[in-house]
């Protein structure tokens, strides 16, 4: 009664069934390092810890001290992850010959940035150079700054598992690590579904498991408003769902410092002028009313682009997000505008004559994304927009970071866009809410950012990509299980070296980190048959 | 389903217009109106009618109203009523239960009580004030088809016993009367067999925390049975049985390379008498552990090849005169196997193959029709089993595991299950079908968002009439059923963009 043939799945079925035959002790600790690390060595040379003894702390010749709150709650959270989920016996095993691991040493040696926000940096490998080197009896973790710190205290704590004894164990080891892309994102939906803090902050706790550091915040679309903005508070009271369906200040605070503390920047995304329905309820005459022939037909399009008002209102909205949001970067949208309404519109038809747009709707958008661009300038901030502003030849001005997400030869896309000087983030084959049966993820981790004609200078404007999950048809009951694993073939294409390409070993080590997940509260969907070895029955 | 008179009977001084659309699966008869009564939680009651053939102490029912009073109204404190309201209406404090045939201890026989139970629950609804209410109403009501699966595969992956139980909680609210527990299968073997503990202790993914114990099967046969689900748990052979083989050596092929061993086993090995005595033994068990009148035996996906590598099989092949014929052997097996379990006074499931290879089975054999388009497409199927007599489950469009972006829930919707040639004695034999959700690529993790609601479309497809296929209205009450599982703490996903009063939080 099931289905045979689905290719790939059983030919990785047969590895699952190895994986599974390989005791956890036994097997190699390489084997549950998720994404790979630039440069692994590893010796045979076993060393043991122990949960009593063991400690995280601050190297003397560090600039962070234990004044600094990022590292403090990292190390207790780390502990935890290493040692808190597992049962464990108090009293020291006396009877184990391997020499102990006592502690691991932190030391930060640039300006620690312990109180700054994460931020897009112009040397990455520079921010982020961090190096592991395990042996006994004090292991040293050495990083540039803060940030680097927090991606190897992840990367420390997949080196250790319990032997067949219970007795946590380390190899000696000497890593070092960067990131091949710093924009490493995922995007979550928040107005076709509601998704309660809770939720967003889960998902936050398994993108530092996966060395995400973006969470890309498309927080409003035409179904619902649940931003509660200060200056316009009619916007979530007649936007959202229902009135607990908003992110209140203290919400959006909770999310910004929780995601810091993890070294993870948030992009908030207010796409105008089309995806904006939920706008008008809150924010009179900001939409463009709709004609049926001579009379208005009461539906109402896009923002109206002809209206000195629209413009002062953005003005104030977008000087209240630049205060809310520290990250450098605002996400307008400005995807998939329609235009029947606006042509349907005699004001609007009268201004696309006095400016001599002709019947090219696509210069009137132009006309308002100029706008927008000039107020976000004027408030200080960085501009990302979805790839049809550039496509729809909007002068953009230098710095604007272009997200390609339309399917369809995404890599002519990511060619045109560098060709003329703009940063791109890539999407388009990483949106995880198409589902489909088996093991998608495969699909996901072949892809390869860099694979389109351009010379090397165009290639350094990819500064990395984003896993979409649209809500459509997710919300907090399937989001993290559709999210995880699937979203970590992404984090390690993101991650890892270009040439870490193989699925087969990818298969090995994505298993053990998907148990590694779900034991650290993360409700991970399987990759395929077989178990986890702490599941247990309740 | 066993026989029992699948009818119940609703009649209610209350209903709700509007509000009534919030029934899942959509009841045979049903007539509301605008008049609507306040529900007081701490004066209603359920009671047994005073002619009813169940009273008080009638485990099931006494169980049950207790669970549909937590539902309806919460286990937390209700605010009394303000006095004022209370005294211009005409309050329901009372829904009195009749059952015409007596049952309580029995196995699943007081299914529509139960069903009853849960109609009532859907049909109240709360004001913004939070006052509850029923409209007057008046509920005609029984399934149009007595088997209504729902299959969880606990082999692929380990369904942890809460797992299991949640699912039956939904089954109930859907009202499913049949868990299909298809218990063991290649990857693992966690059934805990008591006169064979080596099956689990070499064969589970791991013999301390993933398995069944025989406490645990028995919990899951009582919840089932207080809800009105039957059990039907399936040991699938010959085929499919690779976590067999390390508890009991000799049972399955020695597959061959050349003339040498390969190391690797095939299927159960079907000329040997040890098998047989194996099969007595364990399936003398099986069928005293579940009580189910049925059992299932699988017998799909034989795997030939191993059979054929094998030189005393190609003996016996010969000495039998099967010739080249393998599907002979495997009916040789299936029928030995059968003639077994019959003596256990046991009724069998089979999946399609065993029809379709032909082995000769007694005639009263349930067929499972699984397979989408070959040999042929399932409506041909039908009409094939239900010509030669045997009685047919659907479950081949109903794969649930099967996933694809988007509303999926309305193709399984649209699925009429009589929509094959034959005659009325032939639609008769379908007894109805099961929701299938293997497990290849499901675990605790993502099982409920998986199952709920898709698999709610299955439910109405076999409670509702035929005639019930319009689908705005299916998605609006679907979506409303939806939220109503949000409420009951499951963890049911959405259909489509939207919002429910009371949303999934993290625990």
């Amino acid at each position: 009664m099931e289905q045979r043939g689905w290719g790939l799945p059983r030919l990785l079925g047969l590895l699952a069934l190895l994986a599974v035959q390989v005791p956890r002790s036994s097997a190699s600790s390489y084997m549950g390092l998720w994404p790979l690390p630039l440069s692994v060595e590893m010796s045979p040379r076993l060393l043991r810890l122990s949960p009593e003894n063991f400690h995280i702390g601050h190297d003397s010749s560090s600039t962070a001290g234990p004044s600094c709150t990022i590292l403090q709650e990292a190390f207790r959270r780390y502990y935890d992850y290493i040692f808190g989920f597992y049962k464990w016996h108090r009293g020291p095993a006396k009877s184990h010959a391997a020499p102990e691991l006592e502690q691991l040493l932190v030391s930060v040696v640039l300006d620690s940035q312990c109180n700054a926000f994460p931020n897009v940096s112009s040397d990455e490998s520079c921010e982020y150079r961090v190096s592991l080197l395990v042996k006994g009896p004090v292991a040293i973790l050495k990083a540039n700054r803060v940030w680097g710190v927090l991606r190897g205290l992840e990367t420390f704590s997949q080196l250790i598992y319990q032997d067949s004894y219970g007795t946590f164990t380390i190899n000696e080891s000497n890593i070092v690590d960067s990131p091949r892309f710093p924009h490493r994102g995922i995007l979550i939906d928040t107005a076709r579904h509601y998704l309660p803090v809770k939720t967003i902050l889960k998902t936050l706790d398994a993108m530092a498991f996966n060395k995400f550091n973006v969470l890309h915040w498309h927080i409003v679309d035409d179904q619902s408003f649940p931003y509660q903005s200060i200056t316009f508070p009619q916007l979530s009271n007649k936007g959202s769902y229902s009135l607990s369906h908003v992110y209140t200040p203290n919400d959006v605070r909770i999310v910004i410092e929780y995601a810091r503390l993890r070294g993870i920047r948030v992009i908030p995304e207010f796409d105008t002028p089309g995806h904006a329905q939920s706008w008008g309820k809150g924010q009179k005459d900001l939409l463009t009313p709709c004609y049926h022939g001579h009379t208005q037909s009461g539906t109402f399009g896009p923002i109206n682009p002809i209206l000195n008002t629209t413009y002062s209102f953005l003005s104030k909205f977008f000087n209240e997000i630049s205060t809310v949001f520290p990250d450098h970067f605002i996400h307008l949208g400005g995807d998939e505008v329609e235009f029947q309404c606006w042509e349907s519109n005699p004001d609007i038809q009268k201004f696309m004559q006095q400016k001599g747009f002709g019947t090219d709707f696509k210069k009137l958008e132009v006309f308002y994304i100029q706008k927008l661009f000039n107020i976000i300038s004027t408030v200080n901030k960085g501009s990302i927009v979805w790839q049809e502003v550039f496509d729809n030849n909007v002068k953009l001005q230098p710095g604007v970071v272009v997200q390609v997400w339309k399917y369809g030869d995404y890599a002519k896309e990511q060619s045109r866009v560098t060709a003329e000087g703009f940063p791109v983030l890539l999407s388009a084959p990483w949106y995880l809410d198409y589902i489909s049966y088996g093991q998608d993820w495969v699909k996901y981790y072949n892809v390869e950012p860099l694979d389109f004609d351009g010379t090397s200078k165009q290639k350094t404007l990819v500064i990395g990509g984003e896993a979409c999950l649209w809500g459509e048809y997710v919300d907090a009951t399937n989001l993290t299980p559709r999210l995880w694993p699937r979203a970590s073939a992404v984090g390690e294409r993101l991650w890892s070296r270009q040439d870490v390409r193989s699925s087969q070993d990818a298969y090995k080590r994505l298993t053990v980190h998907r148990c590694r997940m779900v034991r650290r509260g993360v409700a991970a969907e399987p990759l395929f048959t077989g178990y986890c070895n702490h599941e247990d029955r309740v | 389903m066993a026989g029992s008179a699948l009818w119940f009977f609703l009649l209610l001084a209350a209903a709700l217009a509007g509000r009534a659309t919030a029934l899942w699966p959509w009841p045979q008869y049903i007539q509301t109106s605008d008049l609507r009564y306040p529900i007081f939680p701490h004066n209603f009651q359920f009671q047994y009618h005073v002619s009813s053939a169940a009273q008080p102490g009638c485990s099931v029912l006494d169980e049950a109203f207790q669970r549909y009073r937590d539902l309806l109204f919460g286990s937390d404190f209700w605010h009394r009523p303000d006095p004022a309201e209370k005294q211009h209406t005409l309050e329901i404090n009372s829904l009195v239960i009749h059952v015409a045939t007596p049952g309580c201890d029995q196995l699943p026989s007081l299914e529509s009580a139960e069903n009853c139970l849960e109609t009532f629950s859907q049909l109240v609804w709360r004001s913004p004030e939070g006052t509850f209410f029923i409209n007057k109403t008046e509920i005609e009501d029984f399934p149009r088809f007595p088997h209504r699966g729902l299959l969880l595969d606990t082999s692929r992956h380990y369904l942890p016993l809460s797992s299991i139980l949640n699912t039956l909680d939904v089954m109930a609210y859907s009202k499913f009367n049949v868990f299909h527990w298809h218990m063991v299968d290649d990857p693992s073997f966690p059934y805990e067999s008591f006169t064979f503990p080596e099956l689990t202790r070499k064969g589970s993914y791991n013999p301390a925390t993933h398995i069944y114990t025989a406490q645990d099967v028995k919990e899951v046969i009582e919840y089932a049975r207080l809800r009105g689900i039957r059990v039907l748990v399936e040991f699938d052979t010959p085929g499919h049985t690779q976590s067999w083989g390390p508890g009991a050596p000799g049972l399955l092929t020695p597959c061959y390379s050349g003339s040498q061993p390969s190391g690797t086993f095939g299927p159960v090995n079907p000329i040997l008498n040890s098998t047989y005595e194996f099969m007595s033994t364990f399936f003398l068990e099986v069928s005293s552990v579940f009580p189910d009148f049925y059992l299932h035996l699988g017998g799909d996906e034989v795997d030939f090849s191993c059979w054929k590598s094998n030189p005393d099989i190609q003996d016996f092949m010969k000495k039998k005169g099967f010739g080249n014929d393998f599907k002979k052997l495997e009916s040789f097996y299936i029928q030995t196997l059968l003639d077994i379990v019959s003596a256990y006074g046991k009724g069998y499931v089979v999946w399609q193959e065993v029809f379709d290879n032909k082995v000769k089975v007694r005639p009263d054999t349930i067929i499972q029709v699984w397979r989408e388009e070959a040999p042929v497409s399932y409506m041909k199927e039908l009409e094939l089993v239900t010509n030669a007599s045997f009685r047919a489950l659907l479950s081949a469009p109903w794969y649930l595991n099967h996933i694809t972006y988007g509303p999926d829930w309305e193709k399984v919707y649209m699925v009429e299950p009589l929509a094959f040639d034959g005659t009325p004695e032939q639609k008769a034999l379908v007894i109805g079908g099961e929701a299938c959700m293997w497990g290849e690529y499901v675990d605790s993790t993502n099982l409920v968002p998986r199952l709920w609601p898709r698999a709610g479309a299955v439910a109405e497809r076999l409670w509702s009439s035929k005639l019930v296929t319009n689908l705005d209205f299916a998605s609006k009450r679907l979506a409303d059923f939806r939220c109503e599982l949000l409420r009951r703490g499951i963890q049911a996903q959405p259909l489509n963009v939207g919002y429910c009063e009371q949303e999934f939080e993290e625990t």
